[in-house]
């Protein structure tokens, strides 16, 4: 009798523990989550200060966002999102490989993990406004290009679609790369050393080592990188919402589909704004299938 | 045992910590203001000559910055103080006015309005909306007689005919349902003016009298001759093709959105707008690094170093946006007849459906927007244009009134004939969002982005995402 009440289980007590966290995010993310799609089947809106609805119309919400130009913001999401991934990633691994390779001595190692992260630290809104004021056409951006004699009258960067989705897309690049370093870096030097030394010993020089050791041995963590990415590239808002004024300007060409959301959102739209997240939530969810079975499928393989 | 009992305690206990801390946080915001109103009014003296028993001892007074409030303090005669928050003011009844202050910027303040609005009927006395303010560009929402959300005047003893009898009309129309019932009542008036810059008047037309340069551009072609004369020189007339929309868009035939429909229905003056800005662009009168209105670098068009020559203004325009961002001597300015008589923006009281405090309601209401001594209070402190037609005139012909920022010059010389002559454009509950996004889709027409039919496919995509109810748009011929 006293030996069993000795093996008593606390794993009940884990879940006791836990039960915090299901009840709030049941209460603050789940019942709003069924609730987002309840009402993209209804019509749900503000008219000045009158209530419109909610009345039940089916489908017609999705159908009504498909003939928009849904699908145009989706292309300018993700070309936005490319933009500022591509170049975060490359530089991302290049800087993890060199701050973790033991051959080089880089001195203040720390020092330099602190400033490529510090972009980050500061709000995406803020960071919008500042390149917003610096590359406006009167900012300061212009005045060095005129008085050095670059350009005799001012560049209008965001008045084009190339400097507007670029400037987006160096923004989210600054913002971002020091955080994809720094778990790369993490990555990396969770390879054991054995491996690197044997691969030295074989005669593999550093590039070989980074292709063929470092990059497969790192994969998980680059899958998990890319589908966070893109998750985030998705729900691009703050950046182009603030250095376009909320309009994607020129012509709509740096509208997010956030920014779309958004804007049924200023007549409290929900219905409207419902259909477009949970279109929103299918295309996340297959593009990380996508990401998912990519990565998993080569593993496999070999 | 006891272990078991102690575990089990503590998660309990952090449980509901964590779910009371949710609770909390949700809450404060509304509580903030409440618990202060508990607080005062317990320590508050209620004084023996309160007259009206009904009357809730709490004012709450919506809007979106401390400008009405100063009007309060300059001349409401029932003011004792104002905390040093500016959040209360006491009265000497001892009732208090509770500022609820939200940002007009991105739409915060309507949405904490309405927020309070629909709850009105629900929430306790001391928390009702009592008053609130509105602007022209969204007046119409909240005196549509179908959301009825502000108080018919007459109905807290107001006689609009009788006691507003020397506002200017117009102000009245504006404030008003569609069935003409008056809703809300203005203490100013916005007639806009051309604001010159005396340097550039001078170094182009030879002289920065007002009365010569107001000939120069008494209507638009003579505006137009002008323009091409400051363009010789290297001068833009005007910073943005923002600049002269509110002389068109603010003198519509008809409005945006008419009662019950769900088509828009652009006006004829609009397109003229849209094609003279283009026009007025592509011959370099705007300056081509200015896009907008309300950005850095339209700011920076007022300083001394930009080569602007005018602004549209009405007087809040000349003090809260010029003023601030000329870094030049004072007396640079100056003002004259615009090509185009026009008004632009103006703040309405309301009183607001539900209200307990209608007798403060018309006492305030009154004493900003009927009574004529306080109106020239403030038109002499602030050189706010007020709405009260004799006294305005008076002033207007008044020579020891002067604007040091305007080189000694008179405004209200120019301001009293443009107000007696404004036509306001009938209002809809869409006009705000029309009058933002006709200027944003057709800016990229102007820059040379999209060509005029993208630029109103832009237009009608916009305008429907914004409101959901709006169907169609039709463009005149």
């Amino acid at each position: 009798m006293k030996k069993k009440h000795k093996s008593i289980s606390y794993g009940k007590w884990g879940y006791l523990f836990i039960l915090p966290f299901f009840i709030t995010f049941f209460v603050f993310s789940f019942i709003p989550l069924i609730n987002t799609i309840r009402y993209s089947f209804f019509e749900y809106y503000r008219s000045g200060i009158k209530e419109i609805g909610p009345n039940f119309i089916g489908i017609k919400n999705y159908a009504s966002l498909l003939e928009s130009d849904m699908l145009k913001y989706t292309g300018n999401t993700l070309i936005l999102w490319i933009i500022g991934f591509i170049p975060q990633i490359l530089i991302a691994l290049m800087l993890a490989g060199w701050f973790s390779d033991v051959r080089f001595k880089i001195h203040g190692k720390q020092f330099f993990k602190v400033v490529i992260y510090l972009p980050n630290m500061i709000m995406a809104s803020a960071f919008a406004l500042l390149f917003f004021t610096m590359f406006s056409t009167k900012g300061p951006i212009n005045s060095i290009l005129m008085s050095i004699g670059i350009t005799k009258s001012p560049i209008d960067f965001m008045g084009s679609v190339f400097g507007t989705r670029s400037l987006i897309g160096f923004m989210n690049f600054l913002m971002w790369f020091g955080n994809t370093t720094i778990m790369l870096m993490a990555a990396i030097m969770g390879i054991s050393t054995d491996i690197f030394e044997a691969v030295e010993i074989d005669g593999c020089n550093r590039i070989q080592r980074f292709f063929y050791i470092t990059l497969p041995l790192i994969k998980p963590i680059l899958a998990y990188t890319l589908i966070t990415s893109i998750i985030g590239g998705l729900q691009m808002f703050d950046v182009p919402q603030i250095l376009t004024n909320g309009h994607g300007n020129p012509d709509r060409t740096s509208m997010t589909l956030i920014m779309f959301l958004n804007n049924h959102l200023k007549s409290k739209n929900y219905g409207m704004a419902g259909a477009l997240s949970v279109y929103l939530f299918i295309i996340s969810g297959i593009l990380c299938m996508i990401v998912y079975k990519m990565i998993n499928g080569k593993n496999s393989e070999k | 045992m006891k272990k078991k009992l102690i575990s089990a305690l503590i998660a309990a206990a952090t449980a509901a910590e964590m779910l009371a801390g949710c609770g909390n946080s949700a809450n404060s915001s509304s509580e903030s203001t409440l618990g202060q109103n508990a607080a005062d009014s317990s320590s508050e003296s209620v004084s023996a000559e309160n007259s009206s028993a009904d009357e809730g001892k709490i004012i709450n007074i919506y809007c979106w910055n401390d400008e009405f409030r100063t009007r309060v303090e300059t001349v409401y005669d029932q003011v004792v103080n104002t905390s040093e928050d500016g959040t209360v003011t006491k009265l000497k009844d001892g009732s208090e006015i509770h500022w609820i202050i939200n940002p007009n910027q991105d739409g915060v303040y309507q949405a904490k309005l309405d927020e309070a609005l629909m709850n009105q009927a629900s929430a306790a006395d001391n928390d009702k909306v009592d008053l609130f303010l509105s602007e022209t560009d969204y007046v119409f929402k909240y005196t549509d007689k179908t959301a009825n959300v502000a108080l018919p005047l007459k109905d807290i003893g107001i006689n609009p005919d009788k006691d507003f009898a020397d506002q200017y009309s117009f102000t009245r129309t504006t404030a008003s349902d569609s069935d003409g019932v008056q809703r809300g009542s203005t203490w100013q008036c916005c007639p806009g003016l051309l604001v010159y810059r005396r340097d550039i008047a001078k170094d182009v037309f030879g002289t920065d009298d007002p009365e010569e340069i107001g000939k120069k551009v008494s209507d638009w072609d003579k505006m137009k001759a002008a323009a091409e004369e400051l363009k010789a020189k290297g001068y833009y007339v005007f910073a943005s093709y923002a600049d002269t929309f509110r002389l068109y868009g603010n003198s519509i035939s008809e409005p945006w959105v008419k009662p019950g429909s769900s088509t828009v229905k652009v006006d004829k003056k609009i397109m003229n707008w849209v094609n003279d800005s283009k026009k007025w662009k592509d011959s370099g009168y705007f300056d081509p690094a200015i896009k907008g209105q309300w950005n850095d670098d339209w700011n920076k068009a007022m300083g001394s170093k930009s080569k602007v020559f005018a602004f549209l203004f009405p007087a809040w325009g000349i003090d809260f946006v010029l003023k601030p961002n000329w870094d030049g001597d004072k007396g640079a300015w100056a003002v004259t007849n615009p090509p185009q008589e026009y008004n632009w923006g103006g703040s309405y009281i309301h009183a607001a459906v539900g209200t307990d405090n209608p007798q403060h309601a018309k006492d305030i209401i009154l004493a900003l927007t009927a009574n004529k001594d306080n109106l020239v209070k403030i038109s002499k402190e602030t050189s706010d244009f007020t709405n009260n037609r004799s006294a305005m005139a008076a002033l207007a012909s008044d020579k020891s009134f002067s604007s040091e920022f305007l080189g000694g010059e008179n405004p209200f010389k120019y301001f009293a004939p443009v107000a007696e002559n404004i036509k306001i454009a009938p209002l809809s509950a869409y006009d705000q969002g029309c009058v933002e996004l006709i200027q944003s889709s057709f800016g990229d027409y102007f820059e040379g982005k999209v060509d005029l039919d993208k630029a109103k496919a832009n237009f009608e995509t916009a305008i429907m995402e914004r409101y959901p109810d709006i169907t169609k748009v039709e463009w005149p011929e």
